[in-house]
């Protein structure tokens, strides 16, 4: 077995397969993420610079335009208000998804019968797709023949009902509540963990002191809770700044453009107008949003470890 | 255990009352699918007669694209557990100098909007002939998949002893052989965790539905569901049936590995 016997006369040699071998198990998975995250990075950026554009696909031919892709962009009125709305649309979202996932979380750290199967059963908004929940709450709000409407007439709060959807403030109210709806089971699944690592016993020694609920949860909860939730809210941040399938299936982006985001503005940019440069440039725009608070999240991140 | 029952009942009860109120909408949208086809949109609070002809047209119309949203689903927790799982052990387990680098990159994985990729995807497929493909739509779904469950099964793999390891090594397996009749049964449970994700990552998809189909042949149920309701207001009971059709995973995993989902939502967020 002479490849047996050479790595051992080779030191060197050996451990350098062993590298290599070693290595061997990340290639496949690291070769995918540059291939689906790299590249599209990349093709983005070149993009927004090209005007690529449907004909681009039959003469192949996608002129560099310098920065005109992005100076259209920035100069619509479409671009300020999407980006208004993104930011009402995330901060409405993480506000409600926070606070009632928060008032969720605590109510959990009761003891009672059951607490275990509703916890679970809580998960359930969350794991639907998200197609299945806009097209309920589309359903459930129709002004005309929506139960929520309905409702609102049965119990007389209401006698012409509110237009959810049909009304331009609204709807991105309307959207806003529905996602904040489909973001509570993983706020109260993180949250809850994050109580549930608190020493009871800090618990007992506030009891003991002398402090009522109110003062426990502000000496003891929330300091400790604090690096779990700065990682909720960034987490939060990052994933809801790219929201499209609710906006999509719920609105549309309309009434005239009320919910329109720059996700789905870019979504609509590239896939309905054929404009995949301008389309390449919005998304750009979101990604700096998102890098900037990917850096807050690395270092939320590590002030948590370090905790 | 015995004394907690008998003071916690008020609260059981306030914990029903709550839920019903979130898992309202799911109640909903059972109850109009079993409705009529013609009265659908006045249907009662209760489906006193349920009426099974919603889910009929459902099945006629959209029941291969379940299928669809099925073979994918499978294809990408197949694809996703295949790269990560051994990524996950060596970044875990072997001390290599550009570990730190590769967790970056999945990190910012997380942060890129997939539009971008869909975007950039999109043109690329076109050139190599996987719009409208099974293939394309498993490796475009798997950007969910892998990175989460690198992060998962990475998480999980640091806590195997490294004695374990290296008694397998000493007693002559080799380093593939160690990896798969040690490591990966080991981390059966994180395993199951990464794939049920996974699988309702791919199941959910709805952006690259959109965007990398444009014919009929290759569609998702959630692309399927999103032209119902442009195409089939009059018909609620039918497109009430298919979100109900197109909810049973979820239902489904949640029933039996519930123990899973809670762990793969937090472990997955917070390491």
């Amino acid at each position: 077995m002479p490849s047996r016997s050479r790595p051992v006369t080779d030191p060197a040699r050996a451990r350098c397969w062993e590298r290599l071998a070693q290595w061997m198990y990340i290639v496949p998975a690291a070769a995918y993420l540059l291939l689906f995250f790299g590249y599209p990075i990349a093709k983005n950026i070149v993009m927004s610079f090209q005007q690529y554009t449907i004909t681009t696909f039959y003469t192949g031919a996608a002129p560099f335009v310098g920065l005109q892709n992005y100076s259209k962009i920035l100069a619509s009125d479409l671009f300020s208000k999407a980006l208004l709305t993104t930011v009402l649309f995330t901060a409405g979202s993480i506000v409600g998804q926070f606070a009632l996932g928060l008032a969720f979380a605590l109510f959990f750290q009761r003891r009672f019968p059951l607490n275990g199967v509703l916890r679970s059963l809580l998960l359930l908004p969350w794991l639907l797709p998200l197609v299945v929940s806009g097209t309920a709450w589309r359903w459930m709000l129709d002004p005309d023949t929506g139960v929520v409407n309905a409702a609102l007439r049965a119990l007389r709060l209401s006698s012409s009902g509110i237009p959810w959807l049909t009304g331009t403030s609204q709807a991105l109210v309307s959207v806003i509540l529905i996602n904040i709806w489909v973001g509570i089971p993983f706020n109260t699944a993180i949250l809850y963990g994050g109580l549930q690592d608190i020493p009871r016993h800090l618990y007992e020694a506030a009891k003991l002191d002398g402090a009522g609920p109110l003062a426990s949860f502000r000496h003891v909860t929330w300091p400790l809770l604090r690096p779990v939730v700065s990682v909720v809210l960034v987490l939060g941040v990052v994933y809801t700044v790219k929201v499209l399938d609710i906006i999509l299936v719920v609105t549309g982006g309309g009434p005239a453009g009320a919910t329109e985001t720059l996700a789905t503005q870019s979504y609509e940019l590239s896939f309905q107008q054929f404009e995949f440069g301008r389309g390449a440039a919005m998304s750009n725009v979101l990604i700096v949003i998102s890098l900037a608070f990917a850096i807050v999240y690395l270092r939320a991140n590590r002030r948590a470890r370090n905790v | 255990m015995k004394r907690a029952p008998a003071r916690g009942w008020p609260s059981t009860i306030v914990g029903i009352a709550l839920l019903a109120l979130m898992l309202f909408p799911v109640y909903w949208i059972v109850n109009a699918s079993l409705q009529p086809a013609g009265n659908t949109l006045r249907g009662g609070w209760f489906p006193f007669h349920p009426d099974l002809s919603g889910y009929l047209t459902a099945l006629r119309d959209q029941g291969g694209n379940l299928v669809t949203s099925l073979v994918v689903a499978l294809g990408s927790v197949a694809l996703s557990l295949g790269l990560a799982a051994p990524a996950a052990y060596a970044l875990a387990q072997f001390r290599l100098r550009g570990t730190n680098l590769v967790l970056f990159g999945i990190l910012v994985t997380q942060m890129v909007p997939g539009i971008v990729v869909a975007n950039a995807l999109y043109s690329a497929y076109t050139d190599l002939g996987l719009l409208n493909s099974y293939l394309g739509l498993i490796l475009a779904d798997s950007t969910a998949g892998v990175p989460f469950a690198i992060i998962i099964l990475r998480s999980f793999m640091r806590s195997i002893p490294r004695e374990v390891i290296e008694a397998a090594h000493v007693d002559g397996a080799g380093r593939l052989r160690v990896f798969r009749s040690v490591v990966l049964p080991v981390s059966r449970n994180a395993l199951i965790t990464a794939a049920v994700f996974t699988f309702l990552f791919t199941w959910s998809d709805f952006l690259f539905a959109l965007t990398l189909t444009t014919t009929q042949t290759v569609r998702p149920i959630t692309l399927g569901i999103y032209q119902y309701i442009g195409a089939h207001t009059n018909q609620w009971n039918a497109v009430m049936a298919t979100t109900v059709l197109a909810s049973v995973p979820a239902a489904l995993l949640l029933v039996v590995a519930q123990r899973h989902l809670a762990a793969g939502a937090t472990s997955g967020a917070v390491k």
